[in-house]
C-alpha cells in the first residue's frame, strides 16, 4: 500500500511542476505566439517596412474598392486604421464589417498583402436569424470582432 | 473500481453491453447525419459549408476527451499496476489518434473555402497538430519494447507529459489571437451557436462518443484475447522446452 502512496505522490507531485514549467514558459512566449498583429499594435511596436507580419482586424464598412485585379481596403479594430492594398483572388468570406487577417509589408503607411484570409467569428445561425435581428435592431456588428482588445 | 477492471469479469460484461452500445452508436448515428445534413439550417455567413462542423466539432471534442481518458487510465496504471488500465490508454490512443486526424482533416477542407488556405501555423492548428503527434508518440512508445508493460509505462509517462497540451488546445483562441473562431458552444455567457444548428451538433457529439465506446470495448476485448494466447503460447513453450533442459541433468 505504501508504495502504491508514494507512487501517487511521485506522480502528483511531478504533474505539479510540470503545470507550472508550463505556465511559465507559455508566459514568456506571451506576444511571439499571436498569428497576427490588430492596427493598434502595429502602430504601437513601430513595425518598419523590413518585416513581414501579419495584420488582423475588420474591413472597414465603405472602405473596399476595386480597380481591375486590385483591391483596397482598410484594417481597423476600432481604435486604428491601416489602408490595405492586395492583387488577386479573395476568400468567400471576405466582405466589408467581415473579420480579415492579411500577411504582407507595411509600406509608407500602406499594407502591401501577398496574402489574404478570411476570419470569421464564433457566431452560427440560420439567414432569417440574422435578418430578423438586423431588423428589429439587434444587430451588433461590433460583437462579430476579429481583433479583440489584447 | 477494482472488481470491474477484473479480466474475466470484463469480458462477461462487455459481452453483454457491447449489442447495446454498438446498436445505440449505429442509431445515433443515423439520426445525427440526418439532422444534420438535411434538417439543420445553412449558416448565415457560411452557407452549406457550414455542415462540416458537424463531423469537425465531435471530432475535435472527441479528440481532447479521448486523451484526457487515455492519461487517466495511464496514470491508474502506472500507480496501482492495473493491467487493464494500462491495456485501455493504449487501445485508446489509437481511437484517439483517429479521431485527431479527422478533425485535422475536415478542419482542412473547411478552411479552404471559408478562410482562403488549408492549413496555417496558428496556435489553435499548432496545438491540435502537436496532439495528434502526441497520440503518435505514444503509440510508438507502447509498441517499442518486447514486454508489453514496460512499453505501457514508457508511454504512459508521455501521455501525462502531454495533459498539458489540453489546456493549450482548449484556451489557444482566447489567449492569443488566432485565424481560428474562438470557442461557440463551451464558452463564457453560454453558446453563440442557434438552437437549430446546435442540437444537431450535440446528437453528433452522442454519435461520436458512442461510437468510441462500441470500437474501445472490441479493441479492449481483443487485446485481452491476444494476451491470454500470448500467456498460452510462453506456457506451451516452455512446457516444450522443460524435458529437453532437464535431459543433461
Amino acid at each position: 500500500m505504501t508504495r502504491k502512496r508514494r507512487r501517487l505522490y511521485v506522480l502528483l507531485a511531478a504533474m505539479a511542476c510540470l503545470g507550472v514549467a508550463t505556465a511559465l514558459v507559455l508566459s514568456a512566449f506571451d506576444d511571439s505566439l499571436v498569428f497576427f498583429y490588430s492596427p493598434s499594435d502595429v502602430v504601437e511596436k513601430h513595425i518598419g517596412p523590413d518585416r513581414r507580419i501579419r495584420i488582423g482586424g475588420l474591413v472597414e464598412p465603405g472602405s473596399l474598392s476595386r480597380q481591375g485585379t486590385t483591391v483596397d481596403f482598410r484594417v481597423t479594430d476600432g481604435a486604428h486604421t491601416i489602408p490595405v492594398t492586395y492583387q488577386g483572388a479573395l476568400p468567400d468570406l471576405f466582405r466589408e464589417g467581415q473579420g480579415v487577417v492579411a500577411e504582407g509589408r507595411l509600406e509608407q503607411g500602406v499594407f502591401r498583402a501577398t496574402t489574404v484570409l478570411a476570419k470569421h467569428d464564433e457566431k452560427y445561425m440560420p439567414p432569417e436569424v440574422a435578418d430578423a435581428l438586423k431588423r428589429s435592431g439587434h444587430w451588433n456588428p461590433e460583437a462579430s470582432g476579429a481583433a479583440r482588445p489584447q | 473500481m477494482h472488481r470491474f477492471a477484473n479480466p474475466a469479469r470484463f469480458m462477461r460484461l462487455s459481452a453483454a453491453v457491447l449489442p447495446y452500445v454498438a446498436a445505440a452508436a449505429a442509431l445515433t448515428t443515423l439520426v445525427g447525419l440526418y439532422l444534420a445534413l438535411l434538417v439543420a439550417p445553412p449558416d448565415y455567413q457560411q452557407g452549406e459549408s457550414v455542415r462540416i462542423m458537424y463531423i469537425h466539432v465531435p471530432a475535435a471534442w472527441m479528440a481532447l476527451m479521448v486523451y484526457g481518458a487515455m492519461a487517466l487510465a495511464s496514470a491508474v496504471g502506472l500507480v496501482w499496476r492495473h493491467p487493464l488500465a494500462e491495456l485501455a490508454a493504449r487501445e485508446m490512443a489509437w481511437i484517439g489518434a483517429a479521431f485527431t486526424l479527422v478533425c485535422l482533416v475536415t478542419g482542412s477542407l473547411w478552411g479552404q473555402p471559408m478562410w482562403g488556405t488549408w492549413w496555417v501555423w496558428d496556435a489553435r492548428l499548432t496545438s491540435v497538430l502537436i496532439l495528434f503527434f502526441l497520440y503518435l508518440g505514444y503509440l510508438a512508445l507502447a509498441y517499442a519494447f518486447d514486454e508489453p508493460t514496460r512499453g505501457a509505462r514508457a508511454a504512459g509517462i508521455l501521455a501525462l507529459v502531454g495533459v498539458v497540451n489540453l489546456p493549450i488546445i482548449k484556451f489557444s483562441v482566447d489567449w492569443w489571437n488566432t485565424l481560428h473562431q474562438p470557442a461557440s458552444v463551451v464558452r463564457m455567457g453560454g453558446p453563440a451557436i442557434a438552437p437549430s444548428m446546435l442540437q444537431p451538433l450535440l446528437v453528433m457529439a452522442l454519435a461520436f462518443f458512442l461510437y468510441f465506446v462500441t470500437v474501445l470495448l472490441i479493441r479492449l476485448r481483443t487485446a485481452l484475447i491476444e494476451r491470454k494466447i500470448r500467456a498460452l503460447r510462453l506456457a506451451e513453450a516452455e512446457r516444450g522446452a522443460a524435458p529437453s533442459m532437464a535431459a543433461p541433468a
